[in-house]
């Protein structure tokens, strides 16, 4: 602020308002119909304030899901979106570290073509190669498995050039250093590399979980066996269910649960957040 | 390319280390992709006994097939639609928050959480709201006079798919607009101050050309994301109608791939999209090849 205007400060914080409040309102209105009975809102005159079956509706997708529009329990596939987003992320930082470090550390024939191999993924998200993709996975007979789920998924340029670029503003005196002391190429890695790149290895963690965590399109072609559903791609059965029968006030639990992890990361770690986001798109 | 003035020797070790990676980009995306390629110029009798060259035939029938060409403009209108949305109210609450000098953070951090909600999620959220029966919105709507119904008609069906995805994508550009308002140095604003101008001159003088790039960059960024992030919200909602009001796309090369099983069809369009993907991050790149500071 360069001068003081009153009005203007008030604009401001009436604008931030407002914006706040359409953001946050649909997960709020959808908590408190979480809350209620399925039969209070069916007008479309929804209560304002949280009712009294948080236990009874929480408790009842989490154990037995919500059968009748074909969803098993939410508990396992909260389990099954856990393992998969940890998986994807855990996953693209490991190769993506090895990679980057192959290719700053190291000259051999073919690094330049690797470098563009990796490149090339960023132009071929799932979504434009879904059939033969899906072919590829079936004839591996990867079809209903974790490793299905999340190893063609892991596979990352952007956190390849990441690294890269990382480990290029280091001074090339570390490893100089380290080759005099008689360190090996992996001893180097492991004391010197890995731990001067721990914060952009939790800044990367954090937006690659929510990334694996809110897959949807390669879960539904992967996986027809209930026990491998992910939660956000199962919700889809029940949002189109809920149009027949009213199963509102459960299909709001399970949008809420489904919700609140990825969540949660980001919130309680808003800095790294930021700092991966604005990082991957350099 | 730029490697370390010291490096390791050896081949076996580098080629141990960059091997996963490349492995997994080429079983699942360049194979993949080159399939997509090599169907899209083949033609395949409806027994499926024998192929046969055509060249770029396949993509002449798909744009000359009118559904074709309605998806085309449902995505086009669908992902500037997003844009425009996402990009005005999030340029709105940047500008906002960076007036203020007390308060920004709180703001930021109520404003930043809606990017880890699930696509999908979103779209569900907003279904929900603006459902005809059950939504309080479209309730509200109906009170205020307005004939709303996305189950039985097509522009509504879209105006909620493209609420939802922009609404998602707020965040995002906000948190890319804060950070270039922010690393505008004080005495260029403080300047345009002395010499008299007030803060919607200096918004549109001084500010918007300076975050000039940043904007390009978000416009890439979301338009890729509502070619191609935007599935799920489709698919969980409208499933692509009422009609085809709301099939963009991605939605359609699933649909008929999956559903409609026209391998061929599915494989020209898969080939399309890729070139749309290449064009826009080729767009993204000559942004980071300004090397634009934020």
């Amino acid at each position: 602020m360069v001068e003081n205007r009153p009005a203007f400060t008030i604009t401001a914080h009436a604008v931030l308002a407002l914006g706040v409040a359409f953001m946050v309102a649909p997960v709020w209105l959808a908590f408190v119909a979480s809350t209620h009975p399925g039969a209070d809102f069916l007008s479309g005159r929804l209560p304002l304030w949280p009712g009294p079956d948080f236990v009874k509706n929480y408790g009842a997708v989490l154990s037995q899901g919500v059968s009748k529009a074909g969803a098993p329990a939410i508990a396992g596939m909260l389990a099954n979106s856990l393992v998969m987003a940890t998986l994807i992320a855990v996953g693209k930082i490991a190769i993506s570290l090895l990679s980057a470090f192959a290719i700053v550390y190291f000259r051999f024939p073919f690094r330049v073509a690797a470098f563009w191999i990796i490149f090339l993924t960023l132009m071929l998200p799932v979504e434009v190669r879904i059939l033969p993709t899906f072919e590829v996975v079936s004839q591996l007979g990867l079809l209903n498995s974790y490793a299905g789920l999340t190893v063609p998924l892991i596979a990352s340029a952007t956190a390849t050039f990441l690294f890269r670029q990382f480990f290029m503003t280091l001074p090339d005196e570390l490893a100089e250093a380290a080759r005099i002391d008689g360190a090996s190429a992996m001893g180097f890695f492991r004391d010197i590399l890995l731990p001067l790149s721990r914060t952009n290895i939790a800044a990367l963690f954090v937006i690659l979980f929510v990334y694996g965590w809110n897959q949807y399109l390669w879960p539904l072609l992967v996986t027809s066996d209930p026990s491998y559903y992910t939660i956000v791609m199962g919700i889809q059965r029940m949002a189109r269910a809920a149009d027949d029968t009213p199963l509102w006030h459960l299909v709001m639990a399970t949008t809420i649960l489904a919700l609140l992890p990825p969540v949660l990361v980001v919130v309680a770690m808003q800095r790294l957040f930021v700092k991966g986001l604005v990082e991957t798109e350099k | 390319m730029l490697t370390k003035r010291v490096t390791f020797g050896g081949l076996v070790l580098p080629t141990l280390l960059v091997m996963p990676q490349l492995a997994i980009t080429l079983v699942f995306f360049v194979w993949p992709a080159s399939q997509a390629i090599y169907q899209s110029v083949m033609q395949e009798d409806p027994f499926g006994l024998k192929r046969e060259f055509v060249g770029l035939a396949n993509f002449e029938r798909l744009f000359a097939n009118e559904a074709y060409l309605q998806s085309f403009g449902i995505t086009a209108a669908f992902s500037l639609g997003v844009a425009a949305l996402a990009l005005t109210l999030a340029l709105l609450f940047a500008a906002m928050a960076d007036w203020l000098v007390r308060g920004a953070r709180v703001y930021a951090t109520l404003l930043i959480w809606p990017y880890a909600v699930a696509p999908a999620i979103a779209g569900v959220l907003w279904w929900f709201l603006l459902h005809p029966t059950t939504g309080i919105y479209a309730y509200a709507l109906s009170r205020l006079g307005l004939d709303w119904n996305p189950l039985l008609n097509g522009t509504d069906a879209f105006v909620l798919v493209v609420v939802a995805a922009a609404w998602k994508q707020v965040s995002y550009n906000f948190v890319f607009f804060l950070a270039a308002l922010q690393s505008i140095p004080r005495s260029l604003i403080e300047a345009a101050a002395i010499d008299g101008a007030g803060p919607a001159r200096r918004f549109r003088t001084v500010i918007l050309p300076l975050i000039g790039p940043t904007t390009f960059f978000l416009l890439v960024v979301n338009m890729v994301y509502a070619f191609f992030d935007t599935f799920g919200i489709v698919h969980a909602t409208t499933g692509g109608g009422p009609g085809t009001a709301t099939t963009i796309l991605v939605y359609k090369v699933f649909k008929d791939g999956f559903e409609s099983l026209d391998l061929g069809g599915s494989a020209v369009q898969s080939v399309v999209l890729m070139a749309v993907v290449i064009a826009l991050t080729l767009a993204q790149f000559r942004f980071v090849e300004r090397k634009i500071h934020y």
